[in-house]
């Protein structure tokens, strides 16, 4: 509803600048279709799930429930394969939702950025239902799955509508309808304090979302357009207003708390620690992603990118400069908190506090060398917490808990999911041969290049910090006795095991061949870099 | 499909641990894939050796892994040293491992096989590695499958020792030698290993004894002064993993990566010019003495052993330091001397262990009566830590020595010297203690034993004899390590 108003709202206002795009984008949209299902790959990439969702909300049987989920996520993933095959292929495809040209109509705008990023969270979402049935039958009262699944999938399609999306009020009705269903799923979990994590979220969720709505307004205010790429061509006469440095600063606040950059991260350990597991998982794996990717859209699309970080501010400190202070502070604070956590989920929420700051790291440093690398760390990141807190979830599943004591003796009685846990986290660590390895290399690379021997001292130390909370889990897994009288410990169902360990061989097969992850985040920061300029 | 023989010598230690692995519960079947696998590998890096000495070349491999940084790996002499020895002895282990964990039944003996072969494998890795990135992968992978072996007794003590080694050796290696290698590819964009060095023209000359340092400790398994605590801590392992790893494949590792750093990324000619790299032999000179005196305290064999390690490794680093050619020559060759000789000592102490269930240096009194075979060879083996001919430590000795002399180091000359008299000092008395003080008499605490069971002998006299073997026919190994620094010999 909201987006047919903007839509109108939009053809009131912006008709005189926008003339000349129009007939740009009728042009595209008048080219010949090869294919009907081909061509409406973006939408489908958005609908499959967002029609699923109801549909999943009917089904009475959990098992039926599921069943339709899964299929529609890995539809989703298939389609969204197909787009990212068709932008490597042959660049970018805009496309005009419901025909409606922009800058008026919305547009979807998918280059290799956002593709990667939809396959990426497409391919967690996928995973994620496909592990969910043993985990939701376990966490779930059986009256409640259908929904759960229904909200999984609204969830899903709200982080990938952030993706695709080249509109920037469209990314916000995207943005909430993913936070309103992870507030509900978080909720869904098996403790009371589950509610308050869900409300804390909630609120904070909202706080950045309402910043992020009053920045577009402002934009809006200033040029009438909402469509990033015309954002792109009239925000740089206006750069100099106030109105336009608010809403920057709006939007980078906003943002920054749905990434959870510290200090605005303080609703990320509870939600993560006491949601289900496989919300854990697949939140903990997309959410903070995808606002990241959102962040580094408006950073470098719509702003004009490494010119915005670099121009000196207050107190001769550049944006750039600020974002990589907070996200140090972030990396060393969160990697500190994460030593002295006694609950598994709760300790890898903190290190994905602090695995965020690496990220923001990397686009704060302002060069190409530190975009890749941020970018690439989005990807392998993703990849090693999802399958951390799956390992996690196996855990749960078999002992109720995901503190250390519950994990004593694991290592014996669940040898293959503590196996798969053992990979993922040497791959937190960085450990040449996995992934992050990659993202530590790149990152380590970028701030060398710049002399920045600080900035790489801290990235190393943090790495330490990193084997220490690790090796934390490690232990209590490999050298804590099995309790007496506790609850009877076997290894976990293969429904778990196997996308588990799909995810643990992925964060190997990506650290020991790089090329396409990493070719993908070069050819994204390129485009973002000129199209920026 | 034919594998390229230089991934064949890594896969098959690996292919071994998963059948290894697959054996699980199968004790007789667990070793003898044990046993084939060693077998194997050694062939093929004979088939190797004889290859390369007789002039062929291996074309290298390379996969690509990020843009610019393939793994890669390659023969070159040095590499090949350290592959001969870690592969030749892994046979012997074997065959040790098996008496020695059947007869002190140990627990979990094929998580203790499968993490052996991963390891051999690692070690194979860092012998064959082209560039500074394959090293450290395999680097530290060695250190993270080492570590169940630390700690395959479980319980506190074991864990607080696994606390240590992967505290330091991570701790130096993320922190330090990640750092270095990312400081020189930065500098020069490349990091292959190449004769003569990639540094020259790249590093200005503070900064060379910087980048030095980093590279010197973060090679933490080469156990320079202070970072040396997580050797003597490995101690609690089985003595098989004692004997290979801590004697043999894991510092061997170490000091391997000093050498290659410095001849094949520094390059002599650099270091020479650099006065602020000097610091190096001092380092390694002191840790020598330091680490001798310390030896000379401990009461516990193993521990003593440890330290004794602690020193000779530090030959290898002060031989290299010298920046002679003669004495780096003498490094490659005490990398396979001191193997020789440490393993057989410390196939002595398990033993010991195994048959008296003694430990301490202080209960060996006349156990060589008993157990002559055993003390026979730990007699062997003590004479090459000092370095009396016939035995293999006196040749790595000379050559080190040649390179001090002629290049009038006389700080090199000094240490060694000395340490030669502080070596005499620890590992004699042992010897003395056990052929020609009277045993105590058999009670509660000393019951009566004979020789440990037959593996365990079988092994600890070969690695002996292959002590004296390889000071009287050091040629193969010898042309290897003049081909290092170039020399004919």
């Amino acid at each position: 509803m909201s987006q047919l108003l903007k839509v109108a709202e939009a053809a009131a206002h912006g008709v005189t600048e926008s003339a000349t795009h129009t007939a740009q984008h009728a042009a595209h949209a008048a080219t010949p279709s090869l294919s009907l299902l081909g061509d409406n790959l973006p939408a489908l990439a958005i609908v499959v799930p967002l029609l699923a969702a109801p549909l999943v909300a009917l089904m009475i049987r959990p098992a039926l429930a599921w069943s339709l989920a899964a299929l529609a996520g890995l539809t989703t993933l298939a389609v969204t394969g197909g787009l990212l095959a068709r932008v490597l292929d042959s660049g970018p495809i805009v496309y005009a939702v419901g025909g409606w040209a922009g800058p008026w109509g919305i547009e979807y705008r998918i280059d290799t950025l956002s593709a990667g990023m939809l396959v990426l969270v497409a391919g967690i979402g996928a995973v994620s239902l496909l592990y969910a049935r043993a985990s939701v039958a376990r966490e779930i009262p059986p009256a409640r799955a259908s929904l759960f699944y229904s909200l999984m999938l609204l969830c899903l399609t709200g982080l990938l509508g952030m993706c695709i999306s080249g509109d920037v009020f469209n990314v916000f009705v995207f943005l909430e309808i993913s936070s309103l269903s992870s507030y509900a799923l978080i909720g869904l979990g098996s403790t009371r304090r589950a509610f308050t994590a869900a409300f804390n979220y909630l609120i904070l969720g909202t706080i950045g979302a309402t910043f992020y709505v009053i920045g577009i307004g402002l934009l809006y205010m200033m040029t009438g357009s909402l469509n990033m790429a015309d954002l792109a061509t009239l925000v740089p006469a206006q750069m100099d207003t106030t109105t336009v440095q608010m809403a920057i600063a709006f939007l980078a606040v906003g943002l920054s708390l749905k990434a959870a950059l510290f200090p605005l991260h303080l609703w990320l350990p509870n939600a993560y620690a006491y949601a289900p597991s496989v919300v854990t998982a697949f939140l903990a794996a997309t959410a903070t992603k995808v606002s990241i990717y959102v962040l580094v859209r408006f950073v470098f699309t719509v702003f004009g990118g490494t010119g915005l970080l670099v121009l000196e501010g207050p107190l001769g400190l550049s944006a750039g400069t600020l974002i990589c202070v907070l996200a140090l502070a972030g990396v060393v604070v969160a990697s500190l908190s994460a030593i002295y956590q006694e609950d598994a989920k709760r300790l890898l929420a903190y290190s994905s506090v602090a695995q965020v700051g690496y990220m923001l790291l990397g686009v704060g440093l302002a060069s190409p060398a530190g975009l890749s690398a941020g970018l690439i760390h989005v990807f392998n990141h993703a990849l090693i917490k999802f399958a951390l807190f799956l390992a996690v979830g196996a855990v749960v599943w078999r002992t109720g808990s995901a503190h250390m004591a519950a994990l004593a003796g694991a290592g014996k009685r669940m040898p293959w999911t503590m196996a798969a846990f053992v990979i993922a986290g040497l791959s937190l660590i960085g450990v040449p041969g996995t992934v992050g390895f990659v993202s530590k290399w790149m990152l380590l690379q970028a701030a060398l290049a710049q002399q920045l021997w600080l900035v790489a001292g801290l990235i190393l130390f943090t790495s330490l910090l990193a084997v220490v909370y690790v090796w934390k889990m490690i232990e209590a897994a490999y050298f804590r006795p099995v309790p007496e009288g506790g609850p009877e410990i076997a290894e976990a169902p293969l429904s778990l095991r196997l996308p588990l360990w799909l995810v643990a061989l992925a964060c190997i097969y990506f650290g020991l061949d790089a090329s396409g992850p990493v070719g993908i985040a070069e050819t994204a920061t390129r485009t973002l870099l000129e199209g920026g300029a | 499909m034919i594998i390229h023989p230089l991934l064949l010598i890594v896969a098959t230690p690996l292919a071994g641990a998963l059948l290894i692995a697959l054996s699980a519960g199968k004790p007789t079947q667990r070793e003898t894939v044990t046993l084939v696998t060693a077998g194997l590998l050694f062939w093929q890096v004979l088939r190797l050796l004889a290859h390369s000495l007789g002039g062929g070349t291996v074309s290298p491999v390379e996969l690509a892994v990020m843009p610019g940084v393939p793994l890669a790996l390659s023969v070159e002499p040095l590499g090949l040293i350290f592959a001969l020895v870690a592969s030749g002895l892994w046979i012997v282990n074997s065959v040790y491992s098996i008496g020695y964990m059947r007869g002190n039944n140990e627990a979990h003996q094929t998580r203790f096989y499968v993490c052996f072969g991963l390891a051999i494998s690692f070690a194979m890795g860092i012998a064959l590695a082209d560039n500074l990135f394959t090293l450290f992968l395999f680097y530290e992978a060695l250190t993270l499958s080492t570590y169940p072996l630390v700690t395959h007794k479980g319980g506190a003590e074991a864990r607080e020792a696994g606390r240590v080694y992967l505290g330091i050796l991570m701790s130096t290696s993320i922190g330090f030698l990640l750092l270095a290698i990312v400081w020189t590819w930065q500098a020069t964009g490349r990091m292959d290993f190449t004769p003569g060095g990639i540094l020259a023209g790249h590093v200005d000359e503070p900064e060379v004894g910087l980048l030095l340092f980093l590279f010197m400790y973060g090679i933490g398994k080469a156990a320079l002064m202070p970072i040396h605590r997580w050797l003597p801590a490995a101690m609690v392992a089985p003595t098989p993993v004692s004997a290979l790893l801590h004697a043999v494949a894991v510092v061997k590792a170490g000091v391997f990566s000093v050498v290659k750093v410095i001849v094949y990324i520094f390059g002599l000619d650099l270091l020479n010019a650099s006065p602020s790299a000097d610091w190096l032999l001092y380092a390694a000179g002191a840790t020598i003495l330091i680490a001798s005196l310390i030896a000379l305290k401990q009461d516990n064999l193993k521990r003593r052993l440890a330290y004794s390690t602690i020193s000779q490794l530090s030959y290898v680093i002060l031989a290299a330091a010298i920046l002679a050619p003669l004495s780096v020559a003498g490094a490659a060759l005490h990398i396979a001397a001191h193997a020789v000789g440490k393993i057989t000592l410390f196939f002595a102490a398990g033993s010991i262990y195994t048959a008296a269930h003694k430990t301490q240096v202080s209960q060996l009194d006349g156990i060589g009566r008993r157990m002559p075979w055993t003390m026979g060879a730990f007699a062997i083996g003590a004479l090459s830590m000092v370095g009396v001919p016939p035995t293999a430590g006196f040749l790595s000795k000379w050559f080190m020595l040649s390179g001090a002399w002629a290049t009038e180091q006389w700080v090199a000359v000094g240490v060694i010297v000395l340490s030669t008299l502080l070596n005499a000092a620890y590992f004699l008395p042992i010897v003395y203690a056990a052929f020609f003080r009277a045993p105590p008499p058999d009670d509660a605490h000393h019951p009566p034993h004979g020789e440990a069971p037959w593996p365990i002998v079988a092994a600890l006299t070969t690695t002996a004899g292959l002590t004296v073997l390889l000071f009287l026919f050091p040629r193969p190994v010898l042309d290897l390590a003049l081909a290092l620094v170039g020399a004919t010999p």
